[in-house]
Protein backbone atom coordinates (compact mmCIF):
# COMPACT_ATOMS: atom_id res chain seq x y z
CA UNK A 1 0.00 0.00 0.00
CA UNK A 2 1.21 3.45 -1.04
CA UNK A 3 1.82 5.45 1.87
CA UNK A 4 -0.07 8.59 2.88
CA UNK A 5 0.89 11.78 1.41
CA UNK A 6 1.58 14.67 3.48
CA UNK A 7 0.69 18.54 3.08
CA UNK A 8 3.40 20.35 1.20
CA UNK A 9 4.27 23.19 3.77
CA UNK A 10 5.56 26.16 1.83
CA UNK A 11 6.39 30.07 2.81
CA UNK A 12 4.48 31.95 -0.05
CA UNK A 13 2.27 30.29 -2.75
CA UNK A 14 3.13 31.94 -5.78
CA UNK A 15 0.48 32.67 -8.02
CA UNK A 16 2.11 31.48 -11.37
CA UNK A 17 4.68 28.94 -9.74
CA UNK A 18 5.90 28.30 -13.53
CA UNK A 19 6.71 32.27 -14.06
CA UNK A 20 9.56 32.95 -12.95
CA UNK A 21 10.65 36.43 -10.35
CA UNK A 22 13.77 38.67 -12.31
CA UNK A 23 16.38 38.87 -9.38
CA UNK A 24 19.48 40.81 -9.96
CA UNK A 25 22.92 39.32 -8.86
CA UNK A 26 24.21 41.51 -5.83
CA UNK A 27 27.01 39.18 -4.97
CA UNK A 28 29.38 36.46 -5.37
CA UNK A 29 31.61 35.01 -3.17
CA UNK A 30 34.00 32.14 -3.39
CA UNK A 31 33.51 29.50 -0.18
CA UNK A 32 36.32 26.66 -1.15
CA UNK A 33 38.12 26.01 -4.18
CA UNK A 34 35.26 24.81 -5.83
CA UNK A 35 31.95 25.94 -3.97
CA UNK A 36 30.81 29.26 -4.40
CA UNK A 37 27.65 31.63 -3.35
CA UNK A 38 25.77 33.56 -4.91
CA UNK A 39 23.49 36.63 -3.47
CA UNK A 40 20.75 37.73 -5.34
CA UNK A 41 17.87 40.61 -4.57
CA UNK A 42 14.15 40.92 -6.54
CA UNK A 43 13.99 43.38 -9.23
CA UNK A 44 9.96 43.55 -7.54
CA UNK A 45 10.79 44.87 -4.13
CA UNK A 46 7.30 43.43 -2.96
CA UNK A 47 8.26 39.87 -3.76
CA UNK A 48 7.94 37.65 -0.72
CA UNK A 49 11.24 37.13 0.72
CA UNK A 50 10.14 34.38 3.44
CA UNK A 51 10.80 30.66 3.27
CA UNK A 52 11.32 27.64 5.46
CA UNK A 53 15.22 26.38 5.73
CA UNK A 54 15.59 23.30 3.33
CA UNK A 55 13.16 24.86 0.86
CA UNK A 56 14.47 25.34 -2.90
CA UNK A 57 14.50 27.73 -5.84
CA UNK A 58 14.12 26.99 -9.32
CA UNK A 59 16.71 29.05 -11.40
CA UNK A 60 17.19 29.80 -14.78
CA UNK A 61 20.00 32.00 -16.04
CA UNK A 62 18.38 33.11 -19.61
CA UNK A 63 19.92 30.86 -22.91
CA UNK A 64 21.14 27.95 -20.90
CA UNK A 65 18.52 26.50 -18.73
CA UNK A 66 17.21 25.87 -15.34
CA UNK A 67 18.46 24.14 -11.99
CA UNK A 68 16.97 23.15 -8.67
CA UNK A 69 19.14 24.95 -5.79
CA UNK A 70 18.92 25.02 -1.88
CA UNK A 71 18.19 28.50 -0.47
CA UNK A 72 21.16 28.65 1.91
CA UNK A 73 21.24 31.42 3.84
CA UNK A 74 19.84 32.54 7.41
CA UNK A 75 16.74 32.93 6.99
CA UNK A 76 16.36 36.21 9.36
CA UNK A 77 18.38 37.86 6.57
CA UNK A 78 15.26 38.91 4.54
CA UNK A 79 16.61 41.36 1.76
CA UNK A 80 18.17 38.58 -0.30
CA UNK A 81 18.03 35.06 -1.53
CA UNK A 82 21.48 33.01 -1.89
CA UNK A 83 22.38 30.11 -3.68
CA UNK A 84 25.70 27.97 -2.82
CA UNK A 85 26.77 25.41 -5.22
CA UNK A 86 29.75 24.30 -7.15
CA UNK A 87 30.16 23.57 -10.80
CA UNK A 88 28.93 20.66 -11.91
CA UNK A 89 27.06 20.95 -15.09
CA UNK A 90 26.03 24.18 -17.82
CA UNK A 91 23.51 25.86 -15.24
CA UNK A 92 25.89 26.29 -11.96
CA UNK A 93 28.69 26.90 -15.03
CA UNK A 94 26.72 29.80 -16.25
CA UNK A 95 25.68 30.64 -12.67
CA UNK A 96 29.50 30.99 -12.18
CA UNK A 97 30.03 33.42 -15.28
CA UNK A 98 27.55 35.63 -13.54
CA UNK A 99 28.45 39.06 -12.50
CA UNK A 100 26.97 41.70 -10.12
CA UNK A 101 24.06 43.42 -11.56
CA UNK A 102 23.31 40.42 -14.00
CA UNK A 103 19.81 39.04 -13.92
CA UNK A 104 18.05 35.47 -13.49
CA UNK A 105 14.97 33.91 -12.88
CA UNK A 106 13.98 32.39 -9.91
CA UNK A 107 10.71 30.06 -9.06
CA UNK A 108 9.87 29.65 -5.81
CA UNK A 109 10.31 29.09 -2.69
CA UNK A 110 9.34 25.14 -3.20
CA UNK A 111 9.15 21.92 -1.59
CA UNK A 112 9.19 20.77 2.34
CA UNK A 113 11.95 22.19 5.03
CA UNK A 114 13.20 21.08 7.92
CA UNK A 115 10.98 19.96 11.11
CA UNK A 116 12.55 22.82 13.03
CA UNK A 117 8.91 23.10 15.00
CA UNK A 118 9.30 19.30 15.86
CA UNK A 119 12.49 19.78 17.31
CA UNK A 120 11.66 22.38 19.96
CA UNK A 121 12.51 21.15 23.39
CA UNK A 122 14.42 17.81 22.18
CA UNK A 123 18.30 17.25 21.61
CA UNK A 124 18.84 18.17 17.79
CA UNK A 125 21.26 15.97 15.71
CA UNK A 126 22.13 17.27 12.41
CA UNK A 127 24.44 15.03 9.57
CA UNK A 128 26.15 16.90 6.87
CA UNK A 129 28.23 15.75 4.13
CA UNK A 130 30.00 17.86 1.62
CA UNK A 131 27.79 20.82 -0.41
CA UNK A 132 25.19 19.50 1.70
CA UNK A 133 26.14 21.51 4.55
CA UNK A 134 24.65 24.61 2.48
CA UNK A 135 21.24 22.59 2.70
CA UNK A 136 21.66 22.05 6.23
CA UNK A 137 22.95 26.01 6.85
CA UNK A 138 19.71 27.90 7.08
CA UNK A 139 17.99 25.50 9.85
CA UNK A 140 21.50 25.87 11.46
CA UNK A 141 21.13 29.12 11.49
CA UNK A 142 17.63 28.99 12.99
CA UNK A 143 18.53 26.88 15.48
CA UNK A 144 21.26 28.86 16.92
CA UNK A 145 19.42 31.81 16.65
CA UNK A 146 16.93 30.80 18.90
CA UNK A 147 19.03 28.27 20.92
CA UNK A 148 16.97 28.32 24.56
CA UNK A 149 14.38 26.49 22.41
CA UNK A 150 16.43 23.20 21.93
CA UNK A 151 18.34 20.97 23.95
CA UNK A 152 21.76 19.51 22.82
CA UNK A 153 22.86 20.92 19.19
CA UNK A 154 25.16 18.36 17.41
CA UNK A 155 26.53 18.79 13.88
CA UNK A 156 28.76 15.79 12.62
CA UNK A 157 29.99 17.51 9.17
CA UNK A 158 32.38 15.46 6.67
CA UNK A 159 33.97 17.06 4.09
CA UNK A 160 36.85 15.43 1.60
CA UNK A 161 39.66 18.05 2.88
CA UNK A 162 39.63 20.87 5.77
CA UNK A 163 40.13 23.04 2.79
CA UNK A 164 36.39 22.02 1.58
CA UNK A 165 34.83 22.73 4.70
CA UNK A 166 31.84 25.23 4.39
CA UNK A 167 31.47 28.11 7.28
CA UNK A 168 33.97 26.48 9.60
CA UNK A 169 34.75 29.91 10.99
CA UNK A 170 30.91 30.50 12.08
CA UNK A 171 30.79 26.77 12.78
CA UNK A 172 33.89 27.04 15.23
CA UNK A 173 32.84 30.18 17.05
CA UNK A 174 29.77 28.51 17.93
CA UNK A 175 31.57 25.56 19.13
CA UNK A 176 33.21 28.10 21.36
CA UNK A 177 30.52 29.97 22.84
CA UNK A 178 29.19 26.68 23.86
CA UNK A 179 26.45 26.85 21.46
CA UNK A 180 26.99 23.40 19.25
CA UNK A 181 28.77 20.26 19.56
CA UNK A 182 30.93 20.11 16.39
CA UNK A 183 32.52 17.11 15.07
CA UNK A 184 33.93 17.91 11.74
CA UNK A 185 35.82 15.05 9.55
CA UNK A 186 37.52 15.27 6.39
CA UNK A 187 38.81 11.89 4.41
CA UNK A 188 42.33 13.30 4.13
CA UNK A 189 44.39 16.11 5.79
CA UNK A 190 47.61 17.53 5.80
CA UNK A 191 49.44 17.40 9.43
CA UNK A 192 48.55 20.87 9.89
CA UNK A 193 44.86 19.27 10.56
CA UNK A 194 44.16 18.64 14.05
CA UNK A 195 40.70 17.35 13.95
CA UNK A 196 39.09 14.38 12.66
CA UNK A 197 40.24 12.24 9.42
CA UNK A 198 37.85 9.15 8.18
CA UNK A 199 33.98 8.90 7.83
CA UNK A 200 31.52 10.91 9.10
CA UNK A 201 29.20 7.49 10.06
CA UNK A 202 32.26 6.71 12.53
CA UNK A 203 31.67 9.94 14.65
CA UNK A 204 27.93 9.28 15.29
CA UNK A 205 28.32 6.91 18.05
CA UNK A 206 30.10 9.36 20.25
CA UNK A 207 27.59 12.28 19.77
CA UNK A 208 25.85 13.22 23.10
CA UNK A 209 22.10 12.71 22.54
CA UNK A 210 18.48 11.44 24.16
CA UNK A 211 18.13 8.49 21.63
CA UNK A 212 14.78 8.46 22.67
CA UNK A 213 13.56 11.74 22.16
CA UNK A 214 16.55 13.38 19.89
CA UNK A 215 15.71 14.55 16.03
CA UNK A 216 17.94 14.23 13.08
CA UNK A 217 18.42 16.19 10.07
CA UNK A 218 20.71 14.24 7.44
CA UNK A 219 21.87 16.01 4.32
CA UNK A 220 24.71 15.00 2.13
CA UNK A 221 25.59 12.40 -1.14
CA UNK A 222 23.20 9.82 -0.63
CA UNK A 223 25.03 6.99 -0.20
CA UNK A 224 26.71 9.08 3.26
CA UNK A 225 23.38 9.33 3.61
CA UNK A 226 22.87 5.89 3.96
CA UNK A 227 25.75 4.46 6.19
CA UNK A 228 24.68 7.55 8.42
CA UNK A 229 21.32 6.31 8.85
CA UNK A 230 22.35 2.67 9.54
CA UNK A 231 24.75 4.37 12.31
CA UNK A 232 21.74 6.77 14.01
CA UNK A 233 19.61 3.50 14.03
CA UNK A 234 22.43 1.38 15.45
CA UNK A 235 22.93 4.56 18.29
CA UNK A 236 18.85 3.90 18.91
CA UNK A 237 17.23 6.73 16.75
CA UNK A 238 13.88 5.23 15.21
CA UNK A 239 13.07 6.28 11.67
CA UNK A 240 10.73 8.33 12.63
CA UNK A 241 13.08 10.49 14.47
CA UNK A 242 15.34 11.08 11.13
CA UNK A 243 14.35 13.96 8.42
CA UNK A 244 16.66 12.99 5.16
CA UNK A 245 17.09 14.90 2.16
CA UNK A 246 16.74 13.94 -1.14
CA UNK A 247 18.10 14.80 -4.42
CA UNK A 248 16.60 14.04 -7.82
CA UNK A 249 16.21 15.19 -10.91
CA UNK A 250 13.42 18.22 -10.34
CA UNK A 251 12.43 19.58 -13.41
CA UNK A 252 9.01 21.34 -13.21
CA UNK A 253 9.34 21.81 -9.45
CA UNK A 254 5.45 22.02 -8.77
CA UNK A 255 4.60 18.25 -9.57
CA UNK A 256 3.57 17.83 -12.64
CA UNK A 257 6.88 16.70 -14.95
CA UNK A 258 7.32 13.62 -12.88
CA UNK A 259 11.00 13.35 -13.45
CA UNK A 260 11.36 13.68 -9.57
CA UNK A 261 9.13 11.07 -8.80
CA UNK A 262 10.13 8.26 -6.18
CA UNK A 263 7.61 5.63 -5.82
CA UNK A 264 4.96 7.32 -4.85
CA UNK A 265 6.55 10.24 -3.46
CA UNK A 266 7.67 13.74 -6.31
CA UNK A 267 10.58 14.64 -4.75
CA UNK A 268 9.96 18.66 -5.50
CA UNK A 269 6.53 18.75 -3.64
CA UNK A 270 6.66 15.92 -1.16
CA UNK A 271 10.41 16.80 -0.51
CA UNK A 272 12.73 17.48 -0.64
CA UNK A 273 13.17 17.16 3.40
CA UNK A 274 11.38 13.51 4.21
CA UNK A 275 11.22 11.68 7.31
CA UNK A 276 12.93 9.19 6.73
CA UNK A 277 10.47 6.23 7.20
CA UNK A 278 8.32 6.79 4.45
CA UNK A 279 10.76 6.94 2.25
CA UNK A 280 13.13 3.82 3.96
CA UNK A 281 11.80 1.33 1.86
CA UNK A 282 12.75 3.24 -1.04
CA UNK A 283 16.40 4.71 -0.90
CA UNK A 284 18.03 0.94 -1.57
CA UNK A 285 16.19 0.26 -4.88
CA UNK A 286 18.29 0.78 -7.89
CA UNK A 287 14.43 1.73 -9.62
CA UNK A 288 11.21 2.40 -8.69
CA UNK B 1 51.55 2.80 37.40
CA UNK B 2 52.00 -1.62 38.78
CA UNK B 3 49.63 -4.48 36.52
CA UNK B 4 47.05 -4.71 39.39
CA UNK B 5 45.81 -1.37 39.04
CA UNK B 6 46.08 -1.59 34.71
CA UNK B 7 43.66 -4.80 35.18
CA UNK B 8 40.20 -2.77 35.43
CA UNK B 9 41.17 0.08 33.20
CA UNK B 10 41.98 -2.36 30.15
CA UNK B 11 38.51 -4.46 30.95
CA UNK B 12 36.69 -0.85 31.49
CA UNK B 13 37.95 0.11 27.56
CA UNK B 14 35.50 -0.65 24.64
CA UNK B 15 37.81 -2.97 23.32
CA UNK B 16 37.84 -5.46 25.56
CA UNK B 17 33.82 -4.92 26.95
CA UNK B 18 32.17 -8.16 27.77
CA UNK B 19 34.99 -10.25 28.31
CA UNK B 20 36.10 -12.91 30.58
CA UNK B 21 37.92 -10.88 33.37
CA UNK B 22 40.07 -14.32 33.71
CA UNK B 23 41.28 -13.67 29.76
CA UNK B 24 42.48 -9.92 30.58
CA UNK B 25 44.29 -11.46 33.75
CA UNK B 26 46.41 -13.24 31.39
CA UNK B 27 47.23 -10.54 29.36
CA UNK B 28 47.60 -7.64 32.13
CA UNK B 29 51.32 -8.46 32.29
CA UNK B 30 52.15 -7.65 28.54
CA UNK B 31 50.39 -3.96 29.68
CA UNK B 32 51.99 -0.85 30.77
CA UNK B 33 50.33 2.53 31.12
CA UNK B 34 51.93 5.24 29.01
CA UNK B 35 51.15 8.73 28.48
CA UNK B 36 52.36 10.49 24.71
CA UNK B 37 52.90 13.96 24.06
CA UNK B 38 51.53 15.94 20.73
CA UNK B 39 54.06 15.22 17.95
CA UNK B 40 55.25 11.73 19.78
CA UNK B 41 55.79 9.16 16.82
CA UNK B 42 54.37 6.02 17.57
CA UNK B 43 55.42 3.76 15.37
CA UNK B 44 57.05 4.33 11.58
CA UNK B 45 56.12 2.47 8.52
CA UNK B 46 58.20 -0.34 8.09
CA UNK B 47 59.44 -0.86 11.76
CA UNK B 48 58.96 -4.19 13.95
CA UNK B 49 54.94 -4.48 14.52
CA UNK B 50 55.56 -4.66 18.62
CA UNK B 51 53.41 -2.70 20.45
CA UNK B 52 49.20 -2.72 20.68
CA UNK B 53 47.59 0.29 22.07
CA UNK B 54 43.81 0.68 23.41
CA UNK B 55 43.58 4.80 23.56
CA UNK B 56 42.49 6.20 26.56
CA UNK B 57 42.55 9.88 26.11
CA UNK B 58 43.17 12.25 23.12
CA UNK B 59 44.13 11.47 19.00
CA UNK B 60 46.55 9.64 17.49
CA UNK B 61 46.90 10.09 13.15
CA UNK B 62 47.63 6.90 11.07
CA UNK B 63 49.37 8.47 8.35
CA UNK B 64 51.67 7.91 5.24
CA UNK B 65 54.19 9.69 3.56
CA UNK B 66 53.59 10.30 -0.52
CA UNK B 67 56.68 11.67 -2.45
CA UNK B 68 56.33 15.08 -3.31
CA UNK B 69 52.89 15.69 -0.89
CA UNK B 70 54.45 14.99 2.34
CA UNK B 71 52.48 13.19 4.81
CA UNK B 72 49.04 12.75 4.73
CA UNK B 73 46.41 11.70 7.30
CA UNK B 74 44.82 8.90 6.43
CA UNK B 75 42.45 8.13 9.92
CA UNK B 76 42.16 9.72 13.16
CA UNK B 77 41.97 7.36 16.22
CA UNK B 78 40.36 8.31 19.05
CA UNK B 79 39.47 7.93 22.74
CA UNK B 80 38.08 4.61 23.50
CA UNK B 81 39.86 3.16 20.16
CA UNK B 82 43.03 1.02 19.23
CA UNK B 83 45.92 1.87 17.14
CA UNK B 84 47.31 -1.13 15.18
CA UNK B 85 46.71 -4.97 14.42
CA UNK B 86 50.09 -5.38 12.96
CA UNK B 87 51.14 -7.03 15.85
CA UNK B 88 48.97 -9.70 15.53
CA UNK B 89 49.73 -10.61 11.87
CA UNK B 90 52.64 -11.99 9.82
CA UNK B 91 54.91 -10.21 8.21
CA UNK B 92 54.53 -8.27 11.92
CA UNK B 93 55.57 -4.68 10.62
CA UNK B 94 53.93 -1.40 10.44
CA UNK B 95 51.96 -0.37 7.06
CA UNK B 96 51.78 3.31 8.57
CA UNK B 97 53.40 5.94 10.62
CA UNK B 98 51.35 7.10 13.88
CA UNK B 99 51.59 10.33 15.48
CA UNK B 100 49.88 12.06 18.28
CA UNK B 101 48.01 14.99 17.49
CA UNK B 102 46.96 15.86 20.87
CA UNK B 103 48.09 14.14 24.01
CA UNK B 104 47.36 10.48 24.91
CA UNK B 105 46.97 8.18 27.67
CA UNK B 106 47.01 5.16 26.77
CA UNK B 107 47.70 1.18 27.56
CA UNK B 108 50.06 -0.03 25.39
CA UNK B 109 50.52 -4.35 25.10
CA UNK B 110 53.99 -5.80 24.53
CA UNK B 111 52.93 -7.17 20.54
CA UNK B 112 54.90 -10.42 21.41
CA UNK B 113 53.78 -11.35 25.08
CA UNK B 114 50.07 -10.73 23.66
CA UNK B 115 50.77 -13.27 20.40
CA UNK B 116 52.74 -16.03 22.80
CA UNK B 117 49.57 -15.76 25.55
CA UNK B 118 46.95 -16.50 22.28
CA UNK B 119 49.04 -18.95 21.27
CA UNK B 120 48.92 -20.69 24.83
CA UNK B 121 44.92 -20.00 25.48
CA UNK B 122 43.08 -20.27 22.23
CA UNK B 123 39.90 -18.91 24.09
CA UNK B 124 42.03 -15.34 24.46
CA UNK B 125 43.17 -16.21 21.05
CA UNK B 126 39.80 -16.28 19.04
CA UNK B 127 38.77 -13.65 21.52
CA UNK B 128 41.38 -11.53 20.58
CA UNK B 129 41.12 -12.52 17.16
CA UNK B 130 36.84 -11.45 16.84
CA UNK B 131 37.61 -8.40 18.26
CA UNK B 132 40.71 -7.05 16.45
CA UNK B 133 38.52 -8.51 13.18
CA UNK B 134 35.33 -6.06 14.22
CA UNK B 135 38.32 -3.12 13.92
CA UNK B 136 39.18 -4.23 10.68
CA UNK B 137 36.11 -4.90 9.15
CA UNK B 138 35.15 -0.72 10.61
CA UNK B 139 38.42 0.11 8.97
CA UNK B 140 37.93 -1.63 5.67
CA UNK B 141 33.93 -0.42 5.37
CA UNK B 142 35.20 3.02 6.30
CA UNK B 143 37.90 2.83 3.42
CA UNK B 144 35.70 1.51 0.88
CA UNK B 145 33.47 4.77 1.50
CA UNK B 146 36.77 6.99 1.31
CA UNK B 147 37.42 5.28 -1.84
CA UNK B 148 33.96 6.18 -3.21
CA UNK B 149 35.03 9.61 -2.71
CA UNK B 150 31.29 10.43 -1.52
CA UNK B 151 31.43 14.67 -1.79
CA UNK B 152 33.30 14.80 -4.57
CA UNK B 153 31.49 16.13 -7.70
CA UNK B 154 30.33 13.49 -9.62
CA UNK B 155 29.01 11.61 -6.33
Amino acid sequence: MAPMLETVPTAAVQPEPMLPELFRVQRLRQDSHDTFAIELVPLNPAFPMAFVPGQFVMAWVMGVGEAPFTLSHDPAETGHWELSTRVVGNVTRALRQLKEGDIVGLRGPLGTGWPLEQAVGRDVVLVAGGVGMSQLWPALCVLMRQRKNYERVSLVYGARTPEDLLYYTQLRQWKEAGLLELYCTVDRATRAWKGHVGVLSTLIPRLPCDSASALAMVCGPEVMTRFALYELGARGLAPEQIYIYLQRNMQCGIGLCGHCQLGPFFVCTHGPVFRYDRVQSLLTKPEV
Amino acid sequence: MNTQTLEPIIRGHPFFDGVNPALIGLIVGCARNARFEEGHILFREGDPADSFYLIRDGRVAVEAMIPQRGYTTVQTINAGEVVGWSWLLPPFKWHYDARVIKPVRAVVFDGKCLREQCEKNHDLGYEMLKRISQVIAGRLEATRLQLLDVYGANA
